[in-house]
């Protein structure tokens, strides 16, 4: 028996998630006194696993797995929870382990809780602490089936150092062709932007902005910082800037180490979906906007005088500091 | 085409969430219900469908009778039938379940589903639901066509998107894309009065177990004041991001 952790990776180098879920799936396997299983799929040098606590690496190479798909994925992580007789399995938050997540779980009749923020409350009865209502509340559930698959939140539980052997072996499952039954034509993603999903820091634009032309405020910020861009909601119905960048309940949650909202109110669908995020920053020139009261530090000033001196600190601080 | 549209019945993103019975339960006290805008998004897709290539929509909830004026309201924007299973929905697994005995009783060739729902956001029931019926299965779909037997379907990646092709049946797991925010549909006069006559079965739930269950619901802990700095001193800022926060 053994937790056994999905380690996703991309261009050939484990995520930063890898390696969060890694550190979480050795505390669960400590109070479980049991060890840790990597699964990594075309991933990166095994031994880095290690540093965080990860016993076994299951190194999967095929072909055919080049391209994510949620299938044959998890297809591969049922074989391999079934060869190490896993108890419990720990995927990330990422788009593609949420849409693996319940075809596994079917797979292997377990339960599967998502968003899950803290270690287990309990073994035997086995509780989690998870998000709902979008942040909103919290939720205690417990999984009542033999296995279990938890889903970590992005930037929940943080990294921690652990020593494990890291041992690489190589697992070969067995595909079949309905592995492939949905079949990916093309990926596109941009390469020279960070995502969302992955950044440590975002920086999002609302309606105050008054204007798609007015985007350079947010993307010089974004640059100086190295962080993603993102929108309100009203900002991407009115088609100032994609769905994609559309934070908030309805968009895409986000969970960065920091958040800067500019010109954006606050609107209780907004702030659910930017909650987890450790530290907000909000400039508004509306000392009422509700964001305020959510925020960690604010500036009540005109964006459009504000924007440009902080890219300009910004930029002094990383030259003193580089 | 036979499309199925799953629907959950939540609490209007406006809601201010609290708990009763010692947390255990949502207070429902003074709370609008909404069809779940996830699954509103892919009612509108499936309207779609309906007017330009022909096809017949219905609409399931898993929910007691309270849930009903939320499947009324989805025959109002256009569906042909509601169903509801008419018990709890406490577990993705038991709703999934309840679900896929529908789909196979009705012999559905596309079923769609919200990639969450916004009370519980479990972000399981779609993917279970394809699971359990051995069918093609999106997440996160953001367009979607179909030709003959077969979808192609754009789903939402972390930093992109992604086109694929699948056979029916399909399920998928929608949300906001798969038609604009300003495609969707309030009901009007003739769509209320219609609604009302068109069929909504009330069917008992099937066998199944419970994979888990949600013992007790938390706020999180109060927020603490802002920290304000003065837009002439912009130095502030940098310094608490750095020294204080320790963000940048």
């Amino acid at each position: 028996m053994s937790v056994l952790v999905y380690t996703e990776s991309e261009g050939g180098k484990f995520k930063k998630i890898a390696f969060e879920v890694a550190s979480y799936a050795k505390e669960v396997a400590n109070m479980l006194g049991t060890s840790v299983t990597a699964v990594s799929v075309h991933g990166g040098d095994s031994s880095e696993l290690g540093k965080y606590g990860v016993d076994k690496v299951l190194e999967v190479k095929d072909d055919k797995l080049n391209t994510f798909n949620a299938k044959a994925y998890a297809d591969v992580l049922k074989q391999a929870a079934e060869q190490e007789d896993a108890k419990v399995i720990v995927i990330s938050s990422s788009a593609n382990s949420k849409f693996m997540a319940p075809l596994l779980a079917i797979d292997l009749n377990a339960g599967y809780a998502s968003n899950v923020v803290a270690l287990p409350e309990s073994a035997a009865p086995f509780k989690v602490k998870r998000t709902a209502f979008t942040n909103k509340a919290f939720n205690i559930t417990e999984l009542t089936t033999d296995v279990k698959i938890l889903g970590l939140s992005k930037n929940a539980f943080g990294l921690k150092e652990a020593d494990g052997a890291a041992a690489a072996e190589a697992f070969s499952p067995s595909l079949n062709d309905a592995d492939f039954a949905v079949n990916v034509t093309s990926v596109d993603k941009a390469t020279d932007k960070v995502s969302i999903a992955d950044a440590e820091v975002v920086v999002s634009g609302g309606r105050g902005l008054k204007g798609p032309d007015n985007w350079n405020l947010i993307e010089d910020l974004a640059e100086v910082l190295g962080a993603a861009t993102a929108c309100s909601k009203p900002v991407s119905d009115m088609g100032w800037r994609p769905h994609s960048e559309h934070v908030g309940q309805t968009g895409k949650p986000v969970a960065s180490n920091l958040y800067i909202a500019i010109g954006v109110s606050g609107a209780i669908q907004h702030l659910a979906g930017i909650n987890a995020s450790k530290v907000k920053v909000v400039i508004n020139n509306d000392p009422e906007a509700p964001f305020f009261k959510a925020a960690d530090y604010g500036i009540v000033g005109d964006a459009f005088e504000v924007v440009p001196q902080l890219i300009e600190k910004l930029k002094e601080f990383k030259a003193n500091n580089a | 085409m036979k499309i199925l549209v799953c629907i959950s019945h939540v609490p209007d993103t406006t809601s201010k969430i609290n708990f009763t019975d010692g947390d255990t339960k949502f207070d429902t006290n003074g709370v609008q219900f909404v069809i779940n805008p996830n699954d509103e998004f892919g009612l509108t897709r499936a309207m779609w469908f309906k007017e330009k290539q022909g096809a017949t929509v219905d609409v399931v909830n898993v929910g007691g009778p309270e849930t009903e004026p939320t499947l009324r309201k989805a025959l109002a924007i256009g569906a042909d039938n509601a169903i509801r299973v008419n018990a709890e929905a406490t577990d993705g697994f038991f709703v999934a379940k309840q679900l896929a005995k529908v789909a196979q009783d009705g012999g559905y060739d596309l079923i769609i589903g919200g990639r969450e729902s916004i009370d519980y956001n479990g972000g399981m029931v779609p993917g279970m639901l394809a699971g359990l019926l051995d069918a093609n299965f999106i997440n996160t779909c953001i367009s979607l066509e179909i030709e003959g037997d077969t979808a192609t379907a754009i789903r939402e990646i972390d930093g992109g998107k992604e086109t694929s092709t699948a056979k029916l049946p399909l399920v998928i797991g929608g949300q906001k894309g798969l038609v604009e925010e300003s495609d969707l549909r309030i009901p009007n006069m003739r769509g209320i009065m219609m609604a009302r006559k068109k069929p909504l079965t009330v069917v008992e739930p099937a066998e199944g177990d419970q994979y888990t269950t949600a013992v007790k619901f938390e706020k999180p802990a109060p927020k603490g004041e802002v920290t304000l700095v003065e837009p002439d001193n912009i130095d502030k800022l940098v310094d608490l991001l750095h020294n204080e926060a320790k963000v940048i």
